[in-house]
């Protein structure tokens, strides 16, 4: 077409660019740096590449002695192990609620207006997540004894972090509306969060346990593994002693009650939206 | 006593003589977001005890911040606020709550509690007088419970009540709204843009409604609109505010162009 300089429009063109200069640089030091630490992380794990190229062949061998599963076994002792883990969990949920639900009311900023508080308690919902459950089980069972007992305080202080961050979070998005129209009514506080805030947050905190009780579940699973009850306790025993059909009943137990726990779930939730 | 109050507003809107007609008074009020940069500055409003007094003026002069001030939903910077003669600025916890249920409030966006029924949210305007236990368990009075089922026949949702909040319409939340503030028996309704969402011909259904109903229970109405024509149509008292100030106060035959125009400036939308 017609050359730049013979263009009438040619001085209203803009040039337009996504990023600037100084944008584009530093997104590419961003892709530098998650080069480098993926290359660093390489480097400095020592994979063997013996142990790395027969691998598969001693997962082979693995399941062929895994192969049959030895249901015989499955009741009483998994069975029972297996009750003991959902009860577990259970407990460790419920117990879970008792310490998240204050703790979400002081960090959310929209019910709790003084900041020390907050702070306190998102620092407590920090400290509880950071510990992994298997670290907290290990705490308590030097506590209470090996047993279903640490099993279910760990399963709790490692859920608290969880379930009060995200119940937290639930009770800031709520609309502040409902709550404002209340309090021109003059409702008292309690009334305001009772009325106000709760049937906003309802469908969010039990979308949250329901989650959470699946999550834990899973994770109570291997809490015997450091003594504090439940159906890893058995999968330690039958590993130790190389009983591999015992160890692939457990798993298959394991993986149908998780199937369960997630059908049960999901079913539970479609209805509470 | 309402012959008396409508001569004595005409000529003198904020002078003691109406005292007597007056529910609530309004003197030197000022609010400051950001220190020195006043929204209100020094606001002197006498609301005459019958009939809707209609705030009009452009978007950020302050309307909606004046009314929550009455209420206290914003703290004013200074200033005096009475409501049959007792000072509102100033009251703490639950002097300000007793305060605040005489006080009732439709809001524009409705701030219904979505999730709860029609019947519960009318009922939650007395939550200012049960005890919380009531409120958790739904045990309200049984006399409450009569007057929520009588304000939804007069809203016109009398089979409504068990639906949930979010199935209504614009129009039938803002019914609710209404309900919900004329269960606390207030003795002044404050209403903020009660209308903005509405289409036309809800937004005058509900304004009718609004006035016959506070008429009949003699609840003087305070009302933030930026409809002019609505405005004129239903208030008895119209206050112009401009940047701040009131720069109009008089009854609705006596808004002319030039007060629109310096009410709203510029004159190529008229």
């Amino acid at each position: 077409m017609n050359s730049m300089t013979h263009d009438p429009v040619a001085p209203l063109r803009r040039e337009w660019q996504r990023h600037t200069p100084a944008q584009r640089i530093s997104r590419w030091m961003v892709w530098l740096v998650c080069v480098a630490a993926v290359v660093w992380a390489v480097r400095s794990i020592d994979i063997i590449p013996e142990f790395l190229a027969d691998a598969p062949e001693q997962m082979a061998d693995m399941l062929v002695r895994m192969w049959p599963p030895d249901i015989a076994h499955y009741y009483p002792a998994v069975h029972n192990a297996m009750i003991e883990t959902l009860h577990i969990a259970t407990l460790g949920t419920v117990f879970c609620f008792v310490l998240a639900i204050p703790l979400a009311l002081m960090a959310a900023r929209n019910v709790c207006t003084i900041k020390p508080l907050n702070v306190l308690a998102q620092l407590g919902l920090v400290a509880s997540r950071s510990v992994n459950s298997l670290v907290w089980a290990l705490l308590f069972v030097a506590i209470f004894g090996p047993g279903a007992a640490a099993g279910v305080f760990a399963i709790a202080f490692r859920s608290v972090g969880f379930v009060g961050k995200l119940l937290a979070e639930a009770l800031e998005e709520t609309n502040p509306g409902p709550r404002e129209a209340l309090r021109a009514a003059g409702a008292p506080w309690g009334a305001e969060l009772l009325k106000g805030v709760w049937p906003q947050v309802q469908p969010a905190f039990w979308g949250i346990a329901l989650f959470r009780w699946d999550i834990n579940v899973r994770e109570s699973a291997v809490l015997g593994l450091v003594g504090a009850g439940g159906i890893g306790l058995v999968l330690d025993d039958a590993i130790n002693f190389f009983q591999w059909e015992r160890v692939a009943t457990v798993l298959l137990a394991i993986l149908v009650v998780v199937l369960l726990a997630e059908i049960v779930v999901t079913r539970i939730r479609a209805r509470l939206i | 006593m309402s012959a008396t109050m409508t001569a004595a507003h005409q000529g003198a809107p904020n002078g003691a003589a109406l005292a007597s007609a007056t529910v609530l008074e309004i003197k030197g009020l000022v609010k400051e977001y950001s220190a020195g940069k006043p929204v209100l500055k020094g606001i002197d409003v006498a609301v005459p005890a019958e009939g809707i007094t209609a705030i009009i003026g452009p978007s950020g002069t302050g309307k909606s911040t004046l009314i929550r001030c009455i209420n206290r939903l914003v703290e004013p910077t200074s200033g005096s606020i009475r409501l049959h003669g007792a000072e509102l600025t100033g009251l703490r916890g639950r002097n300000l709550r007793l305060a605040r249920r005489r006080i009732g409030m439709v809001f524009q966006e409705y701030n219904l509690v979505e999730r709860l029924t029609v019947m519960e949210n009318v009922l939650s305007g007395r939550l200012g007088y049960v005890p919380l236990w009531r409120a958790w368990l739904r045990k309200y009075p049984e006399e409450d419970i009569q007057r929520a089922f009588m304000l939804l026949d007069a809203v016109g949702l009398p089979e409504h009540a068990t639906r949930r909040a979010d199935a209504l319409s614009g129009g039938q939340r803002q019914r609710v709204g209404i309900a919900r503030a004329l269960m606390q028996r207030p003795e002044i309704l404050l209403a903020d843009e009660p209308t903005s969402s509405l289409d036309p011909r809800t937004a005058v259904e509900v304004l009718e409604l609004l006035t016959r109903l506070t008429a009949a229970e003699g609840v003087p109405v305070i009302i933030n609109i930026h409809n002019v024509d609505l405005a004129k149509r239903f208030a008895r008292r119209i206050i112009g505010m401009s940047g701040g100030s009131v720069i109009f106060d008089g009854p609705p035959e006596e808004l002319e162009q030039h007060h629109l125009r310096a009410i709203y400036g510029g004159e190529d939308w008229l």
